[in-house]
């Protein structure tokens, strides 16, 4: 494959042809911040937080769209680059509630990270700022559009990820708004309430609305699983605090669907917690169900089928196993009913 | 799934049959959506109705409900005229042309068309850019499997495929997605009558003498029960007890009353489930399992990928994970090799027995999972099957001629109901979501404009769906995405039991029920 | 081939004889329609009629002097025509009595006269010395008013299309060759050599290649495009033709602003004519060369202009600028090989073909050749259409051709470019207008408009109205463009309301570099400049808005005072009853006063006074 070799903050760095500069300078270990940039989606260039001064250049160029070019010289944290990334900032806070305090962002918000890592105060030029009514009309995504910075990479994900563009942007200049067509609801729109723009929102303008209010970011424990749905084998991360699972969010690792996910897999496991769970054993006596002890239970199952078999043979018995259980789940039933039954009464709906 | 889902960006052309991915398997349908919307790949759906995807596909073929083997035999048969198989792919990897080859013949553009109500053009565009575009992938659901032909059908797409070359290669093959989160899983570990773990038959008396020496106990050597099997034996008296794990036969087999009398027949069931479902009702000892976030092991996608689920809770209440109750009760009924302390035990039993698992542990599956056949722990597994040659050595092209539904419209009952899920509910666990059982909560059942004029109701109205097995009030969403004389609904709702319209009939190979066609009466509720 | 041949020279023969014949011409581009130019014609048509006058009455388009406008030309064979301005319903009858009838030019309406071999009439301009056109050229211009634009016959009689046969005959190479030598660079503003964008998308490799012509005029004061569409469509036509066939598209789309609906209509009605006559469509003369052209019409946005923006919103995607590279020759429309060129520049090619790169060359400046349509508008005598050689003094245009600045009041500031662009200040005056010049004094070519500013303009109030401008059309891609400018705006509307303070001007200044140097595309990138050209030459007027709480130009309404001189004022009470908020009172025949809480300083009470004894300050 053929390399180029360019010097990024005075160290030379050999990267592959067609490289960007920011994935140059991220390899060469220089720290360049990014809001639009996505590995998965395609590049606009448009929050231009990634600017760097290339030698020779007119502008401070985006690296995330420019490619790395033999003999380029490039500074990444230069005086030039300072005062551009730290106005870009400012513009952004100043269009931006100041609520951090109580955002559900708050921990993993890159707007948050780059202001404090850049020293970025709200304030430095005052005016107005955006203030759309809260979007919580709908059962699954909140919408705070005052938070969005535009970045627009809900709505490249909608489009290249889920194939739908329900969303895109709307109006123009100070105006402009992610916005459905005609700028409805998400709920009165096409949308499937995937999640999917969710996932890649770098600020708290997208949130789960399950999710709101229960947890610190930094509290949440993630158990990394697989979906208890469809066969596609989707993989994510249960978020789980105090003994509680108190969402969902996906996990750009996970082989069948990266971040993106359905409506289900995102928003429906809370049926963990239903309180109409089965929680004890349950016999019945005289046509009603009576909450028993496991060891009154499993003697009374091991018994009847004890007794069943010797009377009426092993094949009088046959087990449905479950396409929702696990594999070893699975592999037990069939296992006894093989083994400790004696017949291979067992199959489960592999059909439906 | 011959291939994997990673090949789904590889793909140039999806033909999508008896399949709703965008509702049913959204990953793989949002993977097919934005293929097609990038232009990456070009798209036919061949579906009833007019699903989101056949919005978007190149080419639609609106065929009648269940006229899936006229419809792919006619496509063979204007490929072969046109001389656009693959011939090299044929004689080379391929027995049984000739005779496939014979039976196709009779099956031309005309008469085609006239089966499957879809235009000729459209017959001969569809077979012309499946045959001809090098990287085509089929994919179908239970729109194909759900059929009293469903293994004919599945074998019709084989042959489709095998025509064209079309398998073993990157960005091909035939792609069923499987219904369930684990079904694949099921089948794998042995949860069929007729093989244990890893598809090792129970009457090749090699595989037996393995199973009882590790399991220290003999085993039977005939052929167990397919659940209609047990429901008929059980109706007749002659299975007396049940142990269902997880399954809710009453909402979701077809003919649900006959379920309910099989259930109601016998001496002894157990039920082991998370919630109340139908069948638990039926029960005469029920068993709280725990969820798939309060237990570890692992799942089966249809990719073939083994991939880890992991406990994040502690099991809810008193319940507690379904391995471990099932071993509590071999214990109990005397068997002592089942004393396993965790799920990694159970799979390193199973693996250790079952070749084509032989070489995944729970190590190796750490991260991204792994696809069997996977024989030894160097393998790195097997994303695309039959690259060199296919499980019997050479592809055998099967002749099939066309089956007729098991029961069509007819003056009596003059519709055609047809089944299948909806987007916001996963066969019955999603009810129990607040969010997703609040956002759809009752059935919807599709009708053509036209059908609602003739009865007087419009969305949101009421009927009454009448069948020879059952009877169930729905409400109606008008809508020209079914054709007129169709009703289509889903099996989702407990207060809708669809499953008692269905029809009482299989595939005699596969024991599959026909949920795709059953006639029904149709009158308004007021 | 010999087809046009055949078709010509009976083309020629009728256009002569309709030279040869009486004629009216009425100007009926849309700022003489918008003047009352149909109007004007139907008074003709029936006055003719009534006196059943043997003469023809036809329409051309805008000959550039908007500012006589409704124009009405009057040819009598054998004689100069002559060209009227402020023709109206009321004043066509003494036109027709005067001119046709005894056959002597009413002097007083006429602008100027178009002598030919003819003798000139005494007291009327000949136009080549008339003040207007003196120091213009008439090239890319030169059928604008004078050939009815709806009639191919006329464009191919006036050597309309022999460009085309020309180069269906060329090597495609030498086209290129030609167009290179010619120097022409792109008139939209880009100024890129439009050879070397020829060679681009000639050597780039594409299995299809489009021609785009962009006619999303969008520059406040700038309407060169619209009047070379609605005077002369068929040299644009050629023009794109001449393109695809040297880069090898046979496909071409002109994106045309929704608000021309004139150019738009003139333009399908040249396809339909051109392809009927067989210039357009397949084997074009017969050469196998196939060329088609479409119409997109934007729906008003600015951005659009912007070449990749453009291109998105052909595609029915959102017009929001592309990043480049790559540029639109190597992947633009639908990602093939896009030759996209302006307007005027294509509409130069057919002249630089037909006459050669070096007749072309010869016209204009050392790096910027031949010549440029601009539109001159603001405080001047002459507001209208100019086609100047490249290299003219900014004082030669404002001085000569627009006729110095209206009602005797001193030339303040020229504004070159639109939003992009910047002011420049008497200093400059001398300045040649070539690319290189304009831009290194802070302002910019641009696609043509110039708007002069007198005394009373305030130029932070200009700075103002461009951020506005700017800000609302601002696609809201980029994050320096759709913020900062928002936040330079809010600055300059406190700084005119008198709400500034002393860190206003380094904030502007540090919000300007910043959105230059990281913008996305040129639009975000020129934003500033607005601000910047009238920071560098109207400083101080910035410090008295901020320092002294005054409008030097007496322009910014919440920084004025209006107070009556009390010992002017006689009590007339006139005054009173001008005021539309009852600000002003007293006592009949003592002195009044304002309110100044009150006022709304309209200066609605300043010419009811007739001993000026209201004064603004």
């Amino acid at each position: 494959m053929p390399t180029v070799t360019l010097t990024i903050d005075g160290q030379q760095v050999t990267v592959p042809k067609g490289t960007t500069v920011l994935e140059a300078a991220w390899k060469a270990g220089s720290f360049v911040p990014t809001f639009c940039h996505d590995p998965e989606l395609t590049k606009p260039g448009a929050c231009r937080i990634c600017v760097v001064e290339i030698k020779g250049a007119r502008n401070l160029p985006a690296s995330c769209v420019t490619a790395a070019a033999e003999g380029m010289i490039v500074e990444t944290a230069s005086p030039a680059v300072i005062d551009a990334r730290k106005t870009i900032l400012e513009l952004m806070l100043d269009n931006h509630p100041e609520d951090c305090l109580t955002c559900h962002q708050a921990g993993d918000c890159k707007l948050q990270d780059y202001a404090y890592f850049y020293n970025v105060k709200p304030g430095a030029f005052g005016g107005e700022c955006k203030n759309y009514e809260i979007e919580d009309d709908n059962l699954f995504i909140v919408r705070n559009m005052n938070k969005c910075i535009l970045c627009g990479k809900c709505l490249r994900a909608c489009e290249e990820k889920q194939g739908r563009a329900v969303i895109d942007f709307a109006y123009r200049g100070f105006r402009t708004k992610v916005a459905t067509a005609l700028d409805k609801p998400l709920a009165d729109s096409v949308c499937v309430s995937c999640g999917t723009c969710v996932s890649v929102c770098p600020t708290g303008a997208l949130t789960e609305k399950a999710m709101l209010g229960s947890a610190r970011k930094w509290e949440v424990q993630k158990v990394r699983t697989t979906c208890p749905f469809c066969g596609v084998g989707c993989n994510f991360d249960l978020n789980v605090k105090g003994g509680k699972v108190i969402g969902v969010t996906s996990n750009a690792a996970a082989p069948a669907n990266g971040r993106d996910l359905c409506v289900k897999g995102r928003f429906g496991t809370d049926y963990v917690h239903s309180p109409k769970r089965l929680t004890k054993p349950l016999i019945k006596k005289n046509g009603e169900f009576v909450e028993s002890t496991w060891d009154e239970a499993l003697d009374l199952v091991a018994s009847k089928f004890g007794e069943i078999k010797t009377k009426f043979g092993s094949d009088s018995i046959a087990a449905l196993s479950s396409a929702r259980c696990t594999n070893e789940d699975n592999y037990v039933m069939q296992k006894f009913m093989r083994a400790v039954i004696g017949t291979n009464n067992v199959d489960h709906c592999a059909r439906t | 799934m011959t291939n994997s889902f990673e090949d789904y960006l590889n793909t140039d052309l999806f033909f999508v049959i008896g399949s709703n991915p965008t509702e049913a398997h959204p990953m793989a349908g949002a993977k097919i959506m934005s293929s097609v919307m990038s232009g990456k790949s070009k798209l036919i759906v061949a579906d009833p109705r007019r699903i989101e995807l056949a919005e978007k596909a190149d080419i639609w073929l609106q065929l009648r409900p269940g006229t899936d083997i006229p419809l792919l035999n006619g496509l063979m048969h204007i490929i072969i005229k046109e001389g656009l198989h693959d011939q090299k792919f044929i004689e080379e990897r391929t027995e049984g042309f000739e005779a496939l080859k014979a039976t196709v013949e009779k099956y031309t553009p005309a008469r085609v068309s006239e089966m499957t109500g879809v235009p000729e053009n459209l017959l001969y565009d569809a077979a012309r850019l499946y045959a001809t575009t090098a990287k085509a992938m089929l994919c179908y659901t239970l729109g194909i499997t759900e059929h009293i032909c469903g293994v004919d059908n599945v074998m019709s797409t084989a042959n489709i495929a095998m025509l064209t070359g079309h398998l073993g290669k990157e960005g091909c093959g035939v792609n069923p997605q499987r219904g369930q989160n684990n079904v694949q899983g099921a089948c794998d570990m042995g949860a069929l009558p007729n093989v244990y773990s890893g598809y090792q038959a129970v009457v090749n008396p090699d595989i037996q003498a393995k199973f009882e020496k590790a399991w220290g106990v003999k085993l039977d050597n005939k052929l167990g029960l397919t659940i209609p099997d047990m429901m008929d034996a059980a109706v007749e008296g002659k299975l007396k007890a049940m142990f269902v794990l997880g399954e809710d036969p009453v909402l979701t087999d077809p003919d649900a009353n006959h379920i309910k009398k099989a259930l109601t027949k016998m001496d002894f069931v157990v039920a082991q489930e998370i919630f109340m479902s139908e069948t638990a009702k039926y029960a005469d000892v029920i068993l709280p399992g725990a969820s798939f976030a309060e237990k570890d092991g692992t799942f089966s996608s249809s990719e073939r990928r083994v991939q880890r689920v992991r406990k994040a809770i502690e099991p809810i209440g008193d319940s507690r994970p379904d391995w471990w109750i099932i071993c509590e009760l071999a214990k109990r009924m005397g068997y002592d090799k089942m004393n396993y302390e965790s799920p990694r035990q159970i799979w390193d039993e199973m693996a250790s027995l079952s070749p084509i698992f032989a070489g995944i542990n729970y190590d190796r599956i750490e991260h991204t999972g792994l696809q069997w056949p996977c024989p030894t722990v160097e393998h790195p597994g097997t994303p695309v099957l039959h690259t060199q040659s296919f499980s019997r050595g050479k592809g055998l092209f099967k002749a099939i001629e066309h089956t007729p539904p098991a029961e069509m419209p007819d003056e009596e009952y003059p519709y055609l109901l047809s089944t299948g899920r909806i987007l916001y509910h996963y066969n019955i666990t999603t009810r129990y979501s607040s969010a997703l059982d609040a956002h759809r909560p009752e059935e919807a059942a599709m009708i053509h404009p036209a059908d609602a004029a003739t009865l007087g109701v419009c969305t949101g109205e009421k009927v009454r769906v009448t069948s020879r097995r059952g009877s169930v009030v729905t409400k109606v969403n008008v809508t020209d995405k079914v054709m007129s004389g169709m009703i289509w609904m889903s099996f989702h709702y407990k207060e809708t039991p669809t499953n008692e319209l269905t029809v009482n009939a299989f595939d005699p190979v596969s024991k599959t029920g026909e949920y795709k066609v059953a006639a029904v009466q149709l009158e308004k509720v007021v | 081939m010999s087809n046009l041949k055949e078709m010509r020279s009976g083309i020629e023969e009728q256009y002569k004889a309709k030279l040869n014949r009486p004629r009216i011409v009425v100007g009926l581009g849309t700022c003489g329609i918008a003047a009352g130019g149909r109007k004007v014609m139907k008074a003709i048509q029936d006055e003719v009629a009534n006196r059943k006058l043997d003469v023809d009455v036809d329409f051309s388009s805008c000959i550039g002097m908007c500012f006589a406008e409704p124009v009405v030309e009057i040819a009598l064979p054998g004689t100069p025509s002559v060209i009227y301005g402020g023709v109206y319903p009321d004043n066509v009858n003494k036109l027709i009595e005067g001119h046709l009838i005894n056959k002597t030019p009413v002097t007083e309406m006429a602008e100027i006269q178009i002598a030919g071999e003819a003798k000139p009439y005494d007291g009327i301009p000949v136009m080549e010395k008339s003040g207007y056109y003196a120091k213009q050229v008439r090239s890319v211009t030169s059928r604008l008013g004078r050939t009815n634009p709806e009639s191919i016959g006329d464009y191919i009689a006036t050597g309309g299309y022999a460009a085309l046969e020309k180069a269906l005959a060329m090597d495609r190479q030498d086209i290129i060759n030609e167009v290179k030598k010619s120097g022409l660079r792109g008139r939209g503003g880009g100024g890129f050599p439009t050879g070397n964008k020829w060679q681009f998308v000639h050597d780039a490799v594409g299995d299809k290649k489009y021609i785009v012509c962009n006619a999303d005029e969008g520059d406040p004061g700038a309407f060169m495009d619209r009047s070379v569409l609605e005077g002369d469509p068929h040299a644009v036509l050629e023009g794109m033709m001449i393109a695809g066939y040297t880069i090898g598209a046979n496909e071409g789309v002109i994106y045309c602003r929704a608000e021309y609906p004139l150019a738009i209509k003139r333009l399908n009605l040249a396809i339909e004519e051109a392809e009927k006559m067989g210039l357009m469509g397949d084997n074009i003369l017969g050469s196998g060369f196939n060329f088609t052209v479409r119409i997109k019409a934007g729906a008003g946005a600015f951005v659009c202009g912007e070449e990749t923006a453009l291109l998105n919103s052909i595609e029915g995607q959102r017009g929001m600028p592309r990043v480049r590279p790559p540029f639109p020759a190597h992947k633009g429309l639908w990602q093939k090989p896009t030759c996209l060129n302006n307007v005027e520049t294509f509409a130069n090619i057919p002249f630089i073909i037909r006459n050669g790169g070096e007749w072309y060359a010869a016209m204009g400046t050392e790096k910027s050749k031949g010549s440029k349509v601009f539109c001159i508008t603001g405080k001047i005598n002459h507001t209208g259409l100019c086609e100047v050689p490249m290299g003219i003094t900014l004082r030669e245009i404002v001085e000569d051709i627009a006729g110095g600045i209206k009602d005797g009041k001193k030339f303040k500031a020229v504004q070159s470019g639109g939003p992009s662009g910047g002011c420049l200040p008497t200093e400059k005056l001398d300045l040649p207008v070539d690319y290189e010049s304009l831009t290194a004094a802070g302002a910019i070519m641009g696609s043509g408009g110039l708007v002069f500013m007198d005394e009373t303009t305030c130029m932070v109030d200009v700075a103002k109205f461009f951020l506005n401008f700017t800000q609302l059309e601002s696609c809201g891609k980029c994050t320096p463009c759709r913020e900062g400018t928002k936040r330079m705006l809010e600055t300059l509307i406190r700084i005119t309301e008198g709400a500034g303070v002393p860190e206003d001007i380094p904030k502007l200044e540090r919000l300007a570099t910043n959105i230059k140097a990281s913008a996305l595309c040129a639009l975000g990138q020129t934003a500033p400049n607005p601000v910047l050209t009238t920071l560098k030459y109207f400083r101080e007027e910035y410090e008295a808005h901020i320092m002294d709480r005054k409008c030097p130009a007496g322009a910014c309404a919440a920084l004025l005072n209006y107070t009556i001189l009390a010992d002017k004022c006689v009590g007339c009470g006139v005054c009173v009853k001008a005021c539309p908020v009852q600000a002003i009172s007293g006592e009949k025949k003592t002195a009044h006063v304002i309110n100044s809480s009150t006022c709304i300083k309209c200066g609605a009470c300043v010419p009811k006074c007739k001993f000026e004894a209201i004064v603004k300050a």
